[in-house]
């Protein structure tokens, strides 16, 4: 079984995010990169198989050559090889065209994505991709069950949960639960140390055009300061709610 | 320029709050650029429910296929139920998921996540939301078509009054490449990202045996529940319920965060609701210069008494 991870690389969550060159970028000053947390948990989850089904894990990732250090990390802990598709990210779109492009050139069983990077929240190239690839597709993958070419998931839905059942291609984009956060591990030094000899392929892209364009950004209206209501008046703070908020 | 809707349906049949917003967000397309608004629905017990928001057609496919979710087949049939340039739907998980399946079926532009009204149509150019609420991005779509997913309670809905023909349809669907095995549905709850009013308790709970008071205090809000990330590490609550940067993101009128220190990628998530009250007994509590009223003191005590407020006031006021 042939698993491919997209990994996305993102700000490390406590990263305070500011803006640059007019308001017209982001500003990677200063800041330090992540796995995108939901990808931790769908490599977390493809360790398992490997370790437990014999699968063989890629991790790939869209992007320049800032990205290795996440590819490497993967590599680290547990990956048997890495891909970089060499081209800028800009939208959702262009960034699954150039997945689904690999994935039909190759042999994978399996595509695990995150359910949503935590940068540009698009929450929309596992979706793409498998439409593309005209592949089965769960979306808030919460477990992960493989059992030869069939497949059992569950999936949060609006309103509640679902088990699923499918074949083998599919892809899946997943969320806590996979595994739990308690699963996740950091690289171990021989686990490092080996990734440095497994194989990191450069790949070009197909130059797939975005569809959309970033414009601008801002940051959120900042609060003005806090009213303290004392805990002994909490009727003030009903008050409140009902003449101010107007939630009663 | 045609606009279709949308229109998202809970298991009764019932419109979800996030139809009525839809709607009304599509109107004001509509008044920006012309054009009839199509609300497309999947087995609405009151399908004009939606005349007041603002659709001039109101499409209720019928087809048995599409009592169960199915990203693909969803897309399918709305692809299919009415033409448009611009397609709204809710940023809900069922609403996401099925958007990236639309877009490339109508080889239109992806926009997630959408924020506030566009400021410009053909070309659409709508804020959304980015790093998990730290960032405001502005998006400009290349071409005519576009596939718009709208937070829910971001724009809120509008009534607009307007007369609509109601049509049913059914039609010839796919057959899903996911099959349904069984469902566990939370009947009866208010849904997280829908709610007017979450009240959210984290580690300062103590345990997960204390959270009958805060879904007391949900229930007299009519709310939802909602926790940091460690309760639901810990168990304590349901995944379903964790907020934050590496959960939920939402933007409820009123979000009440109790023993929640307010951690920075807590508050990505839920820095975009109306209004923040915070209870936490540590004064110096982050949170608490992101709230917009606060009360210092030990929520062992505050939350009961808040409680006892609230039921008088509800005597009080019928
Ligand atoms: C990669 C990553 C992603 C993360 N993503 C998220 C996320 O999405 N969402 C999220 O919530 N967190 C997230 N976190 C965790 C975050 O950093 C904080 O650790 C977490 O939010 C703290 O949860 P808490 O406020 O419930 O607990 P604590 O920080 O322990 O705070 C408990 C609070 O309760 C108060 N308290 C205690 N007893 C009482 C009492 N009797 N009365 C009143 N107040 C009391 C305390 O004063 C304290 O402020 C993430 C962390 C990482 C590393
Ligand atoms: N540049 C990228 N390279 C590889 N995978 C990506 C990239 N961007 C997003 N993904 C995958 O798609 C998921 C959802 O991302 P997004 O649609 O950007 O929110 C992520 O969790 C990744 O698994």
């Amino acid at each position: 079984m042939n698993v491919l991870v997209c990994i996305s690389q993102v700000p490390d969550t406590t990263a305070k995010i500011e803006f640059t060159d007019g308001n017209r970028a982001f500003d990677t000053t200063g800041i330090s990169f992540v796995i995108n947390p939901y990808d931790e948990f769908g490599l977390t989850r493809a360790i398992w198989l490997q370790e437990r089904q014999g699968a063989r894990i890629t991790a790939v990732t869209v992007g320049d050559a800032s990205v290795e250090p996440s590819l490497r990390k993967a590599l680290a802990l547990g990956a048997d090889d890495a891909i970089r598709i060499d081209a800028e990210p800009r939208d959702s779109y262009q960034v699954a065209n150039e997945l689904a492009a690999l994935v039909e050139a190759g042999k994978y069983d399996l595509v695990i994505t995150g359910k949503e990077s935590i940068d540009y929240n698009g929450g929309a190239v596992p979706g793409f991709l498998a439409a593309m690839l005209n592949w089965p597709f769960v979306n808030g993958c919460i477990q992960l069950e493989i059992e030869g070419r069939k497949a059992s998931a569950q999936r949060e839905i609006d309103g509640g949960r679902e088990v699923v059942g499918f074949p083998l291609p599919a892809v899946i984009a997943g969320q806590k639960g996979l595994v739990e956060e308690r699963d996740l591990k950091i690289p171990s030094m021989r686990g490092i140390v080996m990734a440095r000899k497994k194989p990191l392929t450069v790949k070009e892209p197909l130059g797939t055009q975005a569809k959309t364009q970033a414009e601008g950004f801002e940051r959120p209206a900042s609060k003005s300061a806090v009213t303290l209501i004392d805990a002994d008046r909490l009727d003030e703070l009903i008050k409140c709610l009902h003449e101010e908020v107007k939630v009663i | 320029m045609n606009t279709v809707v949308f229109a998202e349906t809970n298991s009764e049949g019932k419109f979800r709050k996030s139809a009525a917003e839809s709607v009304s967000y599509a109107k004001h397309i509509a008044g920006m650029a012309g054009g009839r608004v199509v609300a497309v629905t999947f087995g609405a017990s009151e399908p004009g429910d939606l005349s007041r928001y603002g659709a001039d057609e109101i499409a209720n496919l019928t087809d048995k296929e599409l009592t169960r979710f199915s990203p693909e087949i969803w897309a399918q049939a709305l692809s299919e139920a009415a033409q448009g340039e611009v397609h709204i739907l809710p940023h809900s998980n069922d609403g996401a998921s099925m958007a990236p399946f639309l877009a490339l079926k109508r080889d239109a532009a992806l926009v997630t996540g959408a924020i506030a009204y566009p400021s410009a149509v053909s070309p659409l150019r709508v804020k959304r939301n980015a790093f998990s609420g730290k960032g405001i991005m502005e998006v400009a779509v290349e071409g005519e078509r576009a596939v718009l997913t709208v937070m829910p309670n971001s724009v809120g809905k509008k009534e607009s009054g307007s007369q609509s023909e109601i049509t049913e349809k059914s039609m010839h669907l796919d057959v899903p490449k996911v099959t349904v095995k069984s469902q566990e549905l939370t009947q009866g709850k208010v849904d997280v990202k829908e709610a007017n009013v979450v009240v959210s308790a984290g580690r300062g709970l103590k345990g997960p045996e204390n959270w009958g008071m805060i879904e007391e205090l949900s229930e007299l809000l009519n709310g939802a529940t909602a926790c940091s990330k460690p309760v639901s590490d810990m168990g304590w609550r349901p995944h379903s319920e964790h907020v934050g940067q590496t959960g939920k993101t939402i933007a409820p009128d009123l979000y009440i965060a109790i023993g929640i220190s307010g951690a920075i990628q807590h508050l990505a998530g839920v820095n975009g609701s109306k209004n923040i009250v915070v209870i936490n007994s540590d004064p110096d509590a982050p949170f608490f210069q992101a709230a917009d009223y606060g009360i210092v003191g030990d929520l062992f005590k505050v939350v009961p008494q808040l409680i006892a407020e609230l039921k008088k006031y509800h005597i009080q006021n019928g």
